[in-house]
């Protein structure tokens, strides 16, 4: 093979191992918070305050661990709010949940103005006070290997700590829902939650752990998109990730490992986007650069048709639990 | 303590008050937070939104693409559909009234140019809510997550349109040209001008009429024909609704067009009306403006018309608070509208209960009052 087109390869893979933590991230916590039966579209919201909050903590501090605490706190209190509204208030939960992304969308950068007067950024951060590139231990030696070493040192090694974070969730994910008491009861809730009542466990409670792990999640991956992938905050910059993980764990049939993977391959295109700027394609010419930014999105509704429609959700997924008297 | 069922009167006016004054109340506090006093700043906010006729010209301006917008969302919540789409088809609604004008501004006289521009702003905005109306109705696919993509999907199509299709040659920002002025809505201060009424100059033109023209057909519509008794059925029960003969999936596209064409409407104030020419990003947020306004108003148009000049004057007035205190950012405006929604249409059930129990001291000593004659 052309050496040049290994490269190419080889740096595309690279790119979607990043381009997919946020999405894998929100996608576990849409899985938590959906298997219990409460439908999440803030999850765009949420990676966005974790977002904000971490680079200005991080920026105010100077310390990325602090701003990732400040953005799980943040988050956490966000699906606190929306539990209060869909599982204490029995409201509607898409509507809580865009109300959710509306207000984050609108306090971010009143803040953000009222705090350090950048038009709404927050200021550029120094190496110190990000999540750096990690070097797995080996790569030296590894490397030298031809094309297990590339995958290895290029694709899986140099990587912030956030990245392997991800892919850790999923794994954490699967062992909690389907290896643990607590993930028997919580699918239970989101499937019959007059069952779990009945059996004399809180269906309020189970609800809201699920919800709060999902704050924890996607405070992780908001920091991630502004203090390890970025370098600052910058107003709306979570750009729908969270509505395409929420697609993600659609197409994954609300199951950890095979939403990961449909995380890949909108990081995969989007990453692919990303490269294919500018080429020219024989036959097509160059693709307009729009066309490429709008792919993630024509896709996600393009699978949604295809396979979501047959995809089957939690059944008491987005319905409020009221007890019967 | 005994709960009294709300008399209408509470449900209609009082807590749609009370959840607006919750929202304000959270705003007042981040306001407060901010280091900025909030009572000054509602003050600004309300005498630039009302406090000269300028400023409450831009009020019923903003107003206009409110009760579009607002409309559009509730229509469809009327059958229970959630279109968060409405951002995106009021963009490609402004792009077809900017088709048939660039098209036809120097042809046609303005009477043919008006209903022409109308009917395209309906259909383009029609036709953006079809995919994921269709794949709601027939694929089961979530139209909360398919409109919200075709919003994307939008923004991305009028940059390339924008930047390769519509630019001025040799310009650099992208725009189209500018109307020709026979093109141009009437504003409401020219129009006035004309019977000798000295208005100070405003944005705000003939398409405010047209919006309300549109209320009272929404009111029509929905209420006293058939088709609007289908939407309302399929709201309330889908398996109802079958049973009753009605197709669910006809309804819903039904809906769906129509909350497109009223949300593409917004594009004859901004397009025809303000801006006459095609531009980027100016539906700047009125479509989900729509969700809040589609909330507070119930869904019923003269709500909608209401709670569109009370955004209409949250908009005009942020402007002024900006200008006023520059601490304050525009985005002060969008966080409010958030909290609105989550007060009137995600908790819209947190105050009912306390005030059901406050009715019900009142009404206590009449109800047992009444009980001898019962028996």
């Amino acid at each position: 093979m052309d050496a040049n087109i290994t490269t190419e390869i080889i740096s595309t893979l690279s790119a979607t191992m990043r381009v997919s933590t946020p999405l894998i991230l929100a996608a576990m916590a849409g899985i938590f918070s959906e298997r219990s039966g409460i439908v999440d579209i803030s999850l765009e919201g949420k990676l966005l305050a974790g977002a904000f909050i971490s680079a200005a903590v991080a920026a105010v501090t100077g310390s990325a661990w602090l701003g990732l605490g400040a953005a799980i706190v943040v988050t956490m209190l966000l699906s606190l709010l929306h539990g209060f509204a869909s599982i204490t208030h029995n409201g509607d939960q898409v509507v809580s949940g865009v109300a959710i992304n509306i207000i984050v969308s609108g306090m971010t950068v009143v803040l953000g103005i009222a705090w350090f007067h950048q038009s709404g950024q927050t200021p550029s951060l120094p190496n110190t006070a990000r999540f750096m590139p990690l070097h797995l231990p080996g790569s030296e030696t590894i490397g030298s290997i031809p094309i297990l070493g590339d995958i290895y040192t290029k694709i899986l090694s140099g990587h912030n700590l956030l990245v392997y974070v991800a892919f850790l969730s999923v794994a954490l994910t699967w062992w909690v829902l389907f290896k643990t008491r607590f993930g028997l009861r919580l699918r239970a809730v989101g499937e019959n939650p007059k069952a779990v009542d009945t059996a004399g466990i809180s269906v309020a409670w189970l609800r809201y752990r699920a919800v709060l792990i999902a704050g924890i999640l996607t405070g992780i991956g908001g920091t991630y998109i502004s203090i390890a992938q970025n370098a600052s905050f910058i107003r709306e910059m979570s750009a729908g990730q969270g509505y395409i993980a929420l697609a993600a764990m659609i197409f994954g049939k609300w199951k950890p490992v095979p939403a990961m993977f449909a995380s890949l391959m909108f990081g995969f295109l989007d990453a692919l986007s990303i490269r294919l700027q500018g080429v020219e394609i024989a036959g097509i010419g160059q693709i307009p650069v729009q066309a490429i930014q709008a792919l993630p999105y024509i896709l996600t509704v393009a699978i949604l048709a295809s396979f979501a429609g047959r995809a089957i959700a939690p059944k008491a997924d987005g319905v409020p639990y009221v007890k019967e008297r | 303590m005994r709960r009294q069922p709300l008399p209408a009167w509470a449900d209609i006016i009082l807590i749609p008050i009370i959840n607006i004054t919750l929202a304000l109340l959270v705003a007042g506090v981040v306001i407060a937070l901010i280091g900025e006093n909030p009572f000054k700043a509602f003050a600004v906010m309300f005498q630039g939104a009302f406090g000269y006729a300028e400023g409450i010209g831009y009020t019923l301006y903003y107003a206009t693409n409110f009760i579009f917008t607002g409309l559009a969302v509730a229509i469809a919540f009327h059958a229970m559909l959630f279109n968060i789409g409405g951002e995106g088809q009021a963009y490609i609604g402004g792009l077809g009234v900017a088709l048939v004008l660039l098209t036809f501004d120097h042809v046609l006289p303005f009477w043919i140019l008006l209903p022409l521009a109308i009917a395209a702003a309906m259909l383009f905005g029609a036709a953006w809510a079809a995919i994921p109306a269709y794949l709601q109705a027939y694929r089961g696919s979530h139209i909360v997550i398919t409109t919200i993509m075709f919003n994307f999907i939008a923004s991305n199509l009028m940059v390339y349109l924008l930047v390769n299709v519509f630019i001025v040659p040799g310009s650099m920002s992208p725009e189209s040209r500018v109307f020709d002025q026979t093109a141009w809505l009437p504003t409401v201060h020219d129009f006035l001008a004309r019977f000798g009424i000295d208005v100070a100059a405003s944005p705000l033109n003939l398409s405010f009429v047209i919006a309300l023209i549109a209320g009272v057909f929404v009111w029509l519509f929905v209420w006293h024909t058939r088709w609007g008794y289908a939407i309302r059925t399929v709201g309330f029960s889908e398996p109802a609704a079958e049973y009753a003969g009605i197709s669910a999936k006809k309804i819903i596209m039904l809906t769906m067009l129509i909350s497109g064409a009223l949300a593409g409407m917004a594009g004859i104030n901004e397009i025809m009306g303000v801006q006459h020419k095609l531009l980027l990003d100016f539906v700047a947020g009125y479509g989900f403006t729509g969700i809040a306004v589609a909330l507070m108003g119930r869904n019923h148009p003269l709500g909608i018309v209401l709670s569109s000049i009370l955004f209409g004057a949250l908009y005009q007035g942020g402007a002024d608070l900006t200008f006023e205190m520059p601490n304050i950012s525009r985005e002060m405006v969008t966080a409010i509208q958030g909290f609105i929604i989550l007060f009137s249409g995600a908790l819209t059930y947190m105050s009912r209960p306390w005030l059901e129990r406050l009715f019900g001291l009142f009404v206590r000593e009449k109800s047992t009052e009444e009980v001898p004659h019962g028996r």
